[in-house]
């Protein structure tokens, strides 16, 4: 067991490090200007600019300085960006935000898509069955950009007691949870009701039934745990992704998340803002798969031995 | 259990929310807002900062002229009227060549020490430090003062030559490099603004630039009516009363709440859902809506700016500026203006907006006939000779219709193909600096209210040029206008220099710039301004 865990990290560490690598050799391959601006800086400047965040140097020297100042400092640098602010604080500013939306809406999506997916599979081939594939389906194709202002206007607008963006009052977080919520709940419902179906037709299902245990004795003692595994297979990598914020949630909403940063860290080539994001990402999702085969180790026996 | 129960709980869950979300009515964040005496303003981004000295952006400058005072402040509805700041008084010499500021005694930095004239001279030596580590692009700002270029160019090393003296604590003599009737105007400009230089001091040297901690909150210290109360990032700023501003009995608002709004349907939506008193603008898709439901709430107003085209002068057929006459006069201004726009925007005849005595050119019309005549003349026997021609634009969906929109235009009117590239901000900006585009979509937004700030971009190998194009003549009258104390005349050589640079065309003018935004009817004392600087220390919030 241990074992397993200590290669598993070891594993983590040899792709978080790739991950990395491969970001920045693609980000500074990139075109565009991280200085430029809508009014011109003179050469000078520029120079300037870039000695400032060490961009003159050829780029292995510069990926060299960077894991240096991470590893000796622990320090991600500046943003390039948003100048006199560290990339670190940004992370430590907005992760948090980003990780009460996340688990919120992480828990939403269980308690919805998996008793949605069971019921699919209980009434299989049924109108309930439909219905819960239906709204997964929308659940998929529907995406946050569209969700998000319906809620906007449809729930926020009517209702005094939401507001239709912004971070300043608890029940703020409502409108972007759900939003949110909704891609993972899909997700779990399809595969739920996947597992579901497959267990439900195995030979110790129909031994139970032949020996009369009741309906709901069978789903909760015997198909349940092994039913859920694909389901829990999947939560790893999507509560990395979703603890780590949206971009569209968080521009919909007026949401001050980490999701954001991705993405203008991207479009502004903000590099140190950037790599800071994957490596902080890169080890979160290594930690959260980590965890989901712990767990699926736990919820299967067979597991433990291979 | 069976189908009944299930349905019966998911019915109690869902009753039961609805009646939590509807029992607790609450006052929405304006009632909040209005009875704490706090205006609520989308502000479109998070700034890049709010040191004075290192930023160039309006959302920047929304801020910080709440927190900074310079010389001289704006009338909240006069255009162009200079009312006292720092500054109780200024008095030019004859020439309009040395000013003598006297300032304030009252003025007060909101720790509570004296705004005094070293403060004014101390930042005008930070804004042009000559330290190649100092990446102020603003300097040219300060231009207007005598030897500011040669200190900020090196040529100079002592600081003592330049143009700005404190006589004594209270009074600024500045020394100009020509007769500037204008001056009081530039210093509104937050360039101009002082910063504190006992705390710049206090965290780092003089010039040290973004690793300072002198504008974060807790540390900003500033001299206007408001300081800094909170900063998040993406999440909003809060700035509340300085007790030691000179004219509080003038401030009424107790705070200003900005906003970083990226998206502006959820700009447009809080507002109605009463969570903004102003919003930073209307996507032109929402103005018939916004138009329907806010009636007089929706204002749109003249703003000096001009959305133009840069031409790339040295590559064919651009070379021949008949060509480029032609690409002008194809352009059915008003049509972008009324289709595609719809926020008011009127059709530019040239590069420098209308405001105050400047009587501009008006050269560019639409006149496709005229158009078809230049391009037979140019010299290309047919349009199928042209070569692969191109317009640059950035990857916003407006910019993407607006080049639609001009494909077509030039398509009708000249039979000639042009394909559109977009690209994304830094890229689109770092093409446009280099240079390597046939057109590029672009537009430039004044700074102060003076032709020059639109003409002197357009100076040979100027950063903000980027066409090739350049001219002895043009360089000419601004030389001379620059020389020139009489208003009226001043005006009229600035006029020969843009009917200069609209006759040989490097750049083609669409449209004036207006702002369209929706603003609350309890807001007072917010009127159209030409520069969209408003002063915040006179807005009120009342109910009628």
């Amino acid at each position: 067991m241990l074992r397993t865990i200590l290669s598993r990290l070891l594993q983590t560490v040899v792709v978080v490090f790739l991950l990395v690598t491969f970001t920045f050799f693609a980000i500074h391959a990139m075109p565009g200007d991280p200085f430029a601006d809508a009014k011109a800086t003179s050469p000078e400047e520029k120079a300037a600019l870039e000695a400032y965040y060490g961009l003159d140097k050829p780029l292995p020297v510069q990926y060299f300085n960077w894991w240096k100042n991470v590893i000796t400092n622990n320090d991600f640098g500046d943003s390039i960006a948003m100048k006199g602010r560290k990339v670190s604080t940004l992370i430590s500013e907005s992760f948090p935000v980003s990780l009460k939306l996340g688990l919120l809406s992480l828990v939403m999506g269980i308690s919805l898509g998996i008793p949605l997916g069971i019921i699919a599979a209980l009434y299989h081939n049924q109108m309930l069955d439909y219905l819960a594939m239906i709204i997964a389906m929308a659940g998929i194709c529907v995406v946050a950009f569209v969700l998000g202002p319906i809620f906007q206007i449809n729930i926020a607008k009517p209702l005094t007691s939401l507001n239709v963006a912004g971070w300043d009052r608890p029940a703020d977080i409502i409108l972007p949870a759900i939003t949110l919520c909704f891609g993972v709940a899909a997700y779990l419902a399809r595969l739920t009701r996947g597992g579901m179906l497959d267990v439900l037709s195995q030979d110790y299902i129909r031994s139970a039934r032949a020996k009369g245990v009741p309906p709901l004795k069978i789903i909760t003692r015997h198909a349940l745990r092994p039913a859920l595994m694909p389901a829990v297979t999947f939560l790893g990598p999507a509560f990395a992704a979703i603890i780590t914020g949206s971009f569209v949630v968080e521009n919909i909403f007026l949401v001050p998340g980490m999701g954001q940063h991705f993405v203008l860290g991207v479009t502004s080539k903000d590099y140190n803002l950037v790599l800071g994001l994957v490596l902080f990402y890169g080890i979160l999702m290594g930690i959260a798969n980590l965890l989901s085969d712990l767990v699926l180790i736990f919820m299967d026996p067979k597991l433990r031995t291979s | 259990m069976g189908h009944i129960s299930v349905v019966r709980i998911i019915g109690f869950i869902v009753l039961g929310l609805s009646f939590l979300l509807t029992s607790c009515r609450r006052q929405s964040n304006i009632e909040e807002a209005n009875d704490a005496g706090i205006l609520i303003i989308g502000n479109s981004n998070e700034p890049k900062g709010l040191d004075p000295h290192l930023v160039s952006g309006v959302l920047e400058s929304n801020i910080i002229r709440a927190l900074f005072e310079g010389l001289c402040v704006e009338d909240p509805a006069i255009d162009g009227k200079a009312l006292p700041g720092v500054a109780m008084k200024w008095t030019p010499n004859k020439e309009f060549t040395e000013w003598t500021f006297d300032l304030n005694p009252d003025a007060k930095w909101s720790d509570g020490k004296d705004v005094t004239a070293h403060d004014f001279v101390f930042s005008y030596k930070r804004m042009l430090s000559p330290d190649p580590n100092w990446p102020a692009q603003y300097s040219e700002m300060l231009y207007f003062l005598k030897n500011a270029q040669e200190y900020n160019k090196g040529k100079i090393t002592d600081f003592a030559q330049v143009g700005a003296k404190a006589v004594d604590k209270h009074t600024l003599l500045l020394t100009l490099r020509g007769p500037i009737p204008y001056l009081p105007e530039l210093t509104k400009h937050y360039t101009w603004y002082p910063v504190p230089e006992h705390i710049v001091l206090k965290h780092g040297k003089i010039n040290t630039a973004f690793s300072s901690q002198w504008t974060r909150p807790g540390n900003l210290v500033s001299n206007g009516p408001f300081q800094l109360k909170t900063w998040t990032t993406n999440h909003k700023i809060e700035v509340e009363r300085n007790p030691h501003y000179w004219d509080a009995e003038t401030v009424s608002l107790n705070g200003i709440r900005y906003l970083p709004v990226k998206n502006y349907y959820t700009e447009t939506r809080m507002y109605g859902d009463e969570q903004l008193h102003l919003t930073y603008t209307v996507p032109s898709e929402l103005i018939p809506f916004a138009k329907e439901n806010y009636g007089s709430q929706l204002r749109q107003e003249n703003y000096v700016g001009v959305r133009f085209l840069r031409v790339n002068t040295l590559r064919e057929p651009f070379t021949n500026p008949k060509v480029r006459r032609a690409f002008a006069l194809a352009i059915d201004q008003q049509a972008i203006c009324d289709k595609i726009l719809q926020g008011g925007q009127k059709p530019a005849s040239g590069i420098v907006p209308p405001f105050g005595e400047y009587k501009p050119p008006a050269i560019i019309q639409f006149d496709p006939v005229k158009a078809k005549e230049l391009l037979a003349e140019s010299g290309y026997e047919s349009t199928s000779a042209f070569p692969d021609i191109t317009i640059l634009t950035t990857d916003s969906e407006t910019g993407r219709r607006e080049a639609e929109a001009l494909q077509a235009m030039w398509k009708e009117h000249l039979g000639i193909n042009v394909r559109i590239i977009q690209r994304e901000w830094t890229t689109y900006l770092q093409k446009q600096y280099d240079a390597d585009y046939d057109l590029c979509a672009g537009g430039w937004i004044g700074d102060y209210l003076d032709p020059t700030t639109f003409l002197e971009m357009w100076i040979t190998d100027g950063g903000n040029n980027n066409t090739g194009w350049g001219s002895e003549t043009f360089e000419k009258y601004l030389h001379e206008a620059e020389n020139t104390a009489d208003v009226p005349q001043r005006m009229a050589t600035l006029a020969k220099a843009e009917e200069t640079i609209l006759n040989d065309t490097p750049v083609l003018p669409i449209y004036w710039y207006t702002t369209t935004y929706l603003i609350r009817p309890e807001v007072k004392n917010w009127h159209p301004l030409l520069l969209n600087n408003h002063p915040f220390k006179f807005v009120k919030i009342e109910k009628d």
